[in-house]
């Protein structure tokens, strides 16, 4: 559906300068959503928790401003696109649906997510995507636009993780404004010099596969975990989510694909087979 | 395998072939390969011992009653320090340098708590009451209680404030969290066939709930644990919601269901592929402190709108007291606590036999704990690991539990003998196995006719201990321990269960 055919729905998280807390906000959004608004548009948020949480429907959050810790957790069906930064554990045991940050997002983005994708456009802390899983068709994909820090993908069993190593820092065309596909100059995207994962990466990995722009030392790999060819396959599988990734963060697809990838996959599916003795004694 | 690596067997299986009726029924149902049957020998049944693991599935079957079962009689030479257990064990690890795994509960001989104590009851001086006859109430509400009732009027009606969800139970007793793959299809159908029947709940354990379960959701508690496996919004909307912290088998460890267990049912249930290993790390990732803790219960009442109660479950360690303290403070609504006796599917043998303290002890001091604080009435207190009978229920609600828990109990009324297999999936039962063909021997018109029957004999019998008690209600037991005395050889553990003396009376105006 167009955002023009969308049923539209304002929320100010700050009315008359008081702040909602995340109970009044998300009732707030329920309601919305039971009245049948598809496309629901909050304002001034400033670090409400728990935003979408646990929704089901298939409709827009759009967030305005910074979103605070567990966004769109337990969810199954909306997009939420923030605005501005979001806080830890982003897409927390996410079920579907679609999460954008026009921002950073810190720490254990995606814990456990099951399925639904998840897109950051600046940089991200530890322990995101772990214990990422998959099955059948549900597939979760994580994709940073920055640099992420150790243990990416620590336990993983399954989905994608992208880290692009963008720098957007000289890239936002009016500062003022809130950050969005129409304010980024892609002209202007630069790329981080220097490593842009760090250690432990996709420690206890025992399904999916991590796809890191450019080349990553042997010494960040963490137990479990190997580096394999990139090969035509994986380009396939990355192409759908670059091109998404284009298209939202006004990023062109050539910088995208330049300097080619680096994956990393579990050594096996069933790491710590050889660890447990049950004969009885 | 060399010769040298081998140990004597454990047990000796034993044929009477002046009983046996040679029908092979014995080989069929050993699954741990201890028996073949070969009709063209003289003695056609072939017995490899060593294999034997003492779960009597071949003797219960045996229509002769042909098949013995003994310890093997082969003396160790006599040392008090470097008992068998210890050679065995020792013996294990070097030959493959990989971590005992095992199952069930801790079985070494600790003291047991729940046998030294006892209770009171009326004479005299206080009627007791005619169970059979007068009522009793034995239901209990599961969630967070408010403070003081607020009754106000809002448009001519008149409503309740600060009204949390709670959950009512028909019994102070609730099934603890097996998972489907830890037990059978037909096992965990079972129970929650009996839970359903007798009105009380059981929990999911790690791993969702399968589609054709959805039926049961109401009288079910959803696991939500490090691996987040099946957790789904559906899921969340089960009776209750607890958070998985801890085991009483395996404080401080997570879990793995092996691959060979991850068939296309659990695989189907968790929401995984076939076949790969299904690991719980240690820690939740989201929870390093009890503001994180905070947190995830916030966002499990904000994902079911408020309308589900949010428990945590811990295992019993050193600093229980303090920990439920925080638990509450993280605005829980409910606390369960599993004791270092409680079971598992799996977990190191190291950590099963020495983590954790008895729940006797844990649970009498958390509730002192809470009681000081003044926020005992905040939270549905729920124990369990092990109890093994009525009395130890009554005993764990009068030390202060509002709600006991089991497990292995159930289990043993379906079948199992405790052979302790559980991690192999072979269990002759049909209970802790994936093994569709095992699973089948769980009939489960019986198994659920068994559990309930359980879940009604214990509630029956805390009925009469209430009555003769002169105690009208069981929540007007929980914490009442000035009804207990204590009977054991330690003065010290009596004061931390708050516990008198057999034989000291009430200090009126006392301490």
């Amino acid at each position: 559906m167009k955002m023009d055919q969308q049923k539209k729905f304002t929320i100010d998280a700050e009315p008359q300068g008081k702040k909602l807390h995340h109970k009044e906000l998300n009732e707030k959004i329920r309601k919305a959503i039971k009245d049948g608004h598809t496309w629901i548009t909050l304002n001034n948020v400033s670090g409400q928790r728990f935003i979408g949480a646990g929704i089901k429907e298939k409709v827009t959050i759009e967030v305005y401003g910074d979103a605070g810790l567990d966004t769109g957790v337990f969810s199954e069906g909306p997009t939420i696109i923030v605005h501005g930064n979001s806080e830890y554990l982003l897409g927390n045991t996410l079920n579907g649906g679609e999460l954008v940050v026009y921002g950073d997002s810190w720490d254990i983005t995606g814990m456990g997510a099951r399925s639904g994708k998840i897109f950051v456009m600046g940089e991200g802390g530890s322990r995101i995507g772990i214990h990422m899983k998959e099955f059948k068709d549900k597939r979760p994909v994580i994709v940073y636009g920055g640099r992420v820090k150790q243990y990416l993908g620590e336990y993983m069993a399954g989905g994608i993780i992208v880290v692009l190593g963008l720098d957007y820092s000289n890239a936002i065309i009016d500062p003022k404004k809130p950050i969005s596909k129409d304010n980024i100059d892609p002209k202007k995207i630069k790329e981080h010099q220097g490593d842009i994962v760090q250690s432990y990466l996709g420690a206890g990995i025992h399904g999916g596969a991590i796809y890191v722009r450019g080349t990553v030392p042997d010494k960040y790999l963490g137990i479990y975990a190997v580096k394999e060819e990139f090969t035509e396959s994986d380009k396939e599988t990355l192409k759908p989510i670059l091109e998404r990734y284009s298209e939202l963060f006004n990023t062109p697809e050539d910088l995208l694909w330049k300097n080619g990838y680096t994956k990393v996959r579990p050594i096996s599916s069933r790491p710590f087979e050889k660890v447990y003795n049950s004969t009885p004694i | 395998m060399q010769a040298q690596d081998k140990t004597i067997p454990r047990f000796k299986t034993s044929i009477d072939y002046d009983k046996c009726i040679k029908c092979g029924r014995c080989s069929v149902n050993c699954p741990f390969g201890v028996i073949e049957f070969d009709r063209e020998q003289k003695k056609p049944v072939i017995v490899d011992t060593s294999k034997c693991v003492a779960c009597q599935r071949c003797a219960v079957y045996c229509p002769g009653e042909a098949i013995s079962i003994e310890e093997y009689p082969v003396a160790y030479a006599p040392h008090a320090n470097w008992t068998p257990w210890h050679i065995r064990a020792i013996s294990e690890q070097a030959r493959t340098g990989g971590v005992l795994a095992t199952g069930m509960g801790n079985d070494r001989s600790y003291p047991i708590v729940f046998d030294y104590l006892v209770w009171d009851a009326c004479q005299v001086t206080n009627p007791s009451i005619d169970a059979l006859r007068e009522p009793v109430e034995t239901r209990t509400f599961l969630g967070k209680k408010p403070k003081n009732l607020s009754i106000k009027e809002v448009n001519g009606k008149y409503v309740m404030d600060d009204i949390y969800p709670n959950v009512m139970l028909s019994t102070p007793l609730t099934v603890g969290h097996m998972s489907l793959g830890s037990i059978s299809y037909n096992a965990y159908t079972s129970i929650l066939r009996a839970v359903s029947e007798v009105g009380t709940l059981y929990g999911t354990g790690e791993g969702g709930l399968h589609p054709s379960h959805q039926a049961y959701k109401k009288n079910t508690i959803s696991e939500v644990a490090s691996g987040r496996f099946g957790v789904s919004p559906d899921y969340l909307y089960g009776a209750a919601i607890e958070i998985k912290i801890g085991q009483g088998a395996k404080p401080g460890h997570g879990g793995q269901l092996p691959g060979e267990k991850v068939t296309q049912l659990i695989s189907d249930t968790r929401g995984i592929p076939l076949g790969t290993d299904a690991l719980s790390p240690n820690p939740q990732h989201d929870i390093y402190s009890i503001e994180d803790l905070k947190t995830l219960i916030a966002a499990l009442h904000e994902a079911t709108e408020y309308s589900v109660p949010v428990g945590v479950k811990v295992a019993a360690v050193n600093n229980i007291a303090p920990i439920a303290s925080g638990i509450v403070r993280a605005d829980a609504d409910f606390i369960t606590i599993d004791g270092f006796r409680g079971s598992t599917g799996a977990a190191p043998r190291v950590i099963r036999d020495n983590a954790g303290i008895p729940i006797e002890l844990a649970v009498a001091s958390v509730d002192q704990h809470l009681r000081n604080e003044g926020i005992r009435h905040q939270i549905t207190l729920i124990a369990g690991g092990s109890l093994r009978s009525s009395s130890d229920l009554v005993k764990i609600i009068a030390l202060g539990a509002d709600v006991g828990m089991i497990s292995t109990a159930v289990l043993v009324a379906m079948g199992c003998k405790l052979c302790q297999q559980c991690p192999t999936g072979k269990c002759a039962w049909g209970i802790a196995t994936g093994n569709p063909m095992l699973g089948k021997r769980i009939d489960i018109d019986w198994a659920s006719k068994r559990a309930a029957n359980l879940l009604r004999s214990w509630t029956a019998d805390l009925d009469e201990v209430l009555g003769a008690m002169g105690i009208d209600a069981v929540d007007s037991l929980v914490g009442n321990r000035d009804r207990l005395r204590y009977i054991g050889p330690n003065p010290h553990e009596a004061k931390i269960l708050g516990v008198q003396h057999a034989g000291s009376r009430v200090e009126i105006g006392g301490e």
